[in-house]
C-alpha cells in the first residue's frame, strides 16, 4: 500500500515539474583548426582479428574533435549543476558497444544508477576494465558473442574510464551525472536539456581533450537556450 | 667447506639465471605495452587452466601477459629443481637454504603478479619489479658460487680487493637498486612520460611544478598520450630519476681507473669494471631514447633488460671481490 502510495506521489511530483518545467536547448561550437587525429592503424598491427576488419590502409582514427561542417562539436557533456541528485535506476539502459577493435560510442554520459550495457561484436575476446577515481573499479572478460555486460556507478564522476588491456588504444569515457539534467552534444553539436525547473543554474561543458567550461543561464518555464563555444588551444 | 664443482648443476643454475633475465625482459614488455590487466583472471587465463588457453587467442595484451605467465611458469618449475638439487647433492649448508631462498622468493613472485592483477593495484606492479631484480641476482649469484671459479678460488692464488674500492662498488650496487624501484615506481604511475624533452626538461634545467605549470604540460602532452594527467609528482620523480642516473654514471665511470690503479690493467675484475661502464653507458642512451621516442615499448623494455644487467654487474663484481679478498688474506 505504502509502494503504491509512493509510486503515486512521484508520479504527481514529476507531473507538477514537466507543467512548468522548459528544455534547455544551444549549439556547441568549435572555434579554430582542429588538430589532426591519430590513426589507430599502427597500434591495430597487435590483433590481426583487429586488422581483418579494415581494407587495407583504411584504419580509423581518433575521434576526438569531431566538428561538423558548420563548427558544431560532438561529444560534449553539458550538466546543469545545482539541482537535486536522483538516481537513474529507472532510466532506459546506456550502450557501449565493442564494434571493429574500438568502443562505439567513445564518448558516453549517463546517470548515478543507471545501467550501462557493453555489448562484444568483434570476432576477438575483450577485456572492459574500468578505470574509476570515484566508483568501484572491474576486469571483465567478453568473449566473442559472450553475454552483454552490465555496469552500474554509484557516484558521480566525470570522464571515467572504460579500456581493454588486450588492444591499448581502445578506450571509452563515460561521464556519471549525478541527477538527469545532462546531455551530450550531437554531431552538429547540438543539445537539450528536457523539463529543467525553472531558475537560475550554472551549466557545465565538458570535453574529454578541450576541457570543461561553465556558463550561467536562467531557464524559465518555456525554457531557454545556451549555445557555447570551445576555442582551438 | 668447499663443494666438488658440479658441472650440470652450475649450469642447470645458469639457465635457470638467465631465464629469469628473458623473465624480467617479458615482465617489461607487459608493463611497456600497458598489457598487465589484459588478462583478468588468475591463476587461470580466460578460464581457461593457463597451461590449455588456445594459441589462436594469444593476441594483442593477451600475447604479453599470457606468455609472461608462462615464462614465468617455468622459471618456478626451474627454481624448485634447482632448490631441490642443491639440496641433495651440494655439501655446503649455507647452499641449501640459499636455494630454500630462491624457491620462496619465486613463490612470493607469482603471488605479487597474481595479486597485482586480480586486486588491480598499480603499486603492486613496484614490489613486483623489485623482488624480480633481487632474485636475478640471488639465481646469477648461485651459479657463481656453483662456478669452477669460485670453489676452486680458496686454493689458488688471490689478489685482495682493497676494501675502499669494495665499498664504493657496494654502494654504487645499493644505489642501482634504489634507482631501480624509481623507475619501477615511474613505470607503474601508467601516466605515460611526465617530461618528454632531454637533456633539458620541459625546457628548464629544473622544470616548475607549479598548477600553472602542470596545467601547461598537460595541455601539450605529446600526440597519442592516452594516459590520465600527470602529476607535480611525476615530473619530480623522474627528475630524482635523471639525477641519480648522473649519479650512477659517474660512480661507474670511476671504478674502471680505480680498479687500475689498485690490481692493474690486465685484472679480470678492472676489465669487467669497463664492461659496466659501457653497460651504464648504453642505459643513458637508451634512457634519453625511452624520452626521446615517446616511451617506445622495445626501447623502454631494454632500459628494463639494461637496468637489470647493470644491476647484476654491480652485485656479481663485489662477491667476486669479497671472495677474492677472503682467499687472499
Amino acid at each position: 500500500m505504502n509502494k503504491i502510495l509512493f509510486i503515486a506521489a512521484s508520479a504527481l511530483v514529476s507531473l507538477g515539474i514537466s507543467a512548468t518545467a522548459g528544455d534547455l536547448t544551444g549549439t556547441v561550437t568549435f572555434k579554430g583548426t582542429p588538430p589532426a587525429e591519430k590513426s589507430f592503424g599502427d597500434a591495430m598491427q597487435a590483433d590481426p582479428n583487429c586488422t581483418a576488419l579494415y581494407a587495407a590502409g583504411k584504419f580509423p582514427t581518433t575521434q576526438w574533435y569531431a566538428v561538423s561542417a558548420s563548427g558544431g562539436l560532438a561529444d560534449v557533456v553539458v550538466s546543469i549543476k545545482g539541482l537535486p541528485a536522483a538516481s537513474g535506476a529507472s532510466a532506459a539502459p546506456a550502450v557501449l558497444d565493442q564494434k571493429g577493435c574500438l568502443y562505439t560510442p567513445s564518448i558516453l554520459a549517463v546517470q548515478t544508477g543507471q545501467k550501462v550495457i557493453v555489448k562484444n561484436s568483434d570476432p576477438c575476446v575483450h577485456n572492459i576494465h574500468t578505470v574509476p577515481k570515484e566508483n568501484e573499479m572491474k576486469n571483465l572478460v567478453q568473449m566473442p558473442g559472450g553475454a552483454d555486460l552490465e555496469f552500474v556507478f554509484d557516484k558521480p564522476e566525470p570522464f571515467l574510464k572504460f579500456q581493454c588491456d588486450v588492444h591499448n588504444w581502445m578506450f571509452a569515457w563515460v561521464s556519471v551525472q549525478e541527477n538527469q539534467y545532462f546531455a551530450l552534444s550531437d554531431k552538429d553539436g547540438k543539445f537539450t536539456i528536457k523539463n529543467v525547473p525553472p531558475g537560475k543554474y550554472t551549466v557545465e561543458f565538458a570535453h574529454r581533450k578541450l576541457g570543461t567550461k561553465s556558463a550561467e543561464v536562467e531557464v524559465k518555464a518555456d525554457g531557454a537556450k545556451q549555445d557555447f563555444a570551445f576555442e582551438a588551444k | 667447506m668447499n663443494a666438488k664443482y658440479n658441472p650440470a648443476l652450475f649450469w642447470f643454475a645458469v639457465l635457470t639465471a638467465f631465464t629469469t633475465f628473458l623473465l624480467i625482459g617479458l615482465g617489461g614488455l607487459v608493463t611497456s605495452h600497458e598489457a598487465g590487466m589484459s588478462v583478468p583472471d588468475w591463476p587461470t587465463t580466460y578460464g581457461y587452466n593457463m597451461f590449455l588457453f588456445p594459441v589462436d587467442k594469444w593476441a594483442g595484451g593477451i600475447f604479453y601477459e599470457h606468455s609472461h605467465r608462462l615464462l614465468a611458469s617455468g622459471v618456478g618449475f626451474l627454481t624448485t629443481v634447482l632448490a631441490i638439487w642443491l639440496w641433495a647433492k651440494d655439501s655446503r649448508k649455507w647452499m641449501h637454504w640459499l636455494g630454500i631462498a630462491a624457491f620462496l622468493l619465486v613463490i612470493l613472485q607469482g603471488i605479487l603478479g597474481g595479486l597485482r592483477v586480480r586486486w588491480s593495484l598499480n603499486w603492486l606492479g613496484v614490489p613486483h619489479g623489485a623482488v624480480a631484480q633481487t632474485f636475478l641476482v640471488l639465481t646469477c649469484a648461485i651459479a657463481l658460487f656453483l662456478s669452477r671459479w669460485w670453489q676452486n678460488s680458496a686454493v689458488q692464488k688471490q689478489i685482495a680487493v682493497p676494501r675502499g674500492l669494495r665499498s664504493h662498488v657496494l654502494y654504487l650496487t645499493i644505489l642501482i637498486f634504489i634507482q631501480l624501484l624509481i623507475a619501477a615506481t615511474m613505470r607503474h604511475q601508467h601516466a605515460g612520460l611526465a617530461i618528454w624533452d632531454f637533456p633539458a626538461a620541459h625546457g628548464q634545467i629544473w622544470p616548475a611544478t607549479t598548477p600553472e605549470a602542470m596545467a601547461d604540460y598537460n595541455a601539450h602532452r605529446p600526440e597519442g598520450t592516452i594516459g590520465n594527467p600527470i602529476t607535480a609528482f611525476q615530473v619530480n620523480l623522474q627528475m630524482v630519476h635523471r639525477l641519480v642516473a648522473y649519479l650512477i654514471f659517474l660512480g661507474v665511470a670511476a671504478v674502471p681507473f680505480m680498479a687500475r690503479k689498485r690490481l692493474g690493467g690486465g685484472d679480470w675484475l678492472t676489465k669487467f669494471a669497463w664492461f659496466w661502464l659501457v653497460l651504464l653507458s648504453l642505459q643513458i642512451v637508451l634512457g634519453a631514447a625511452t624520452v626521446l621516442t615517446n616511451k617506445a615499448a622495445d626501447i623502454a623494455t631494454g632500459h628494463v633488460m639494461v637496468g637489470a644487467l647493470a644491476f647484476l654487474a654491480g652485485a656479481l663484481w663485489w662477491l667476486v671481490a669479497v671472495r677474492r679478498t677472503k682467499a687472499a688474506a
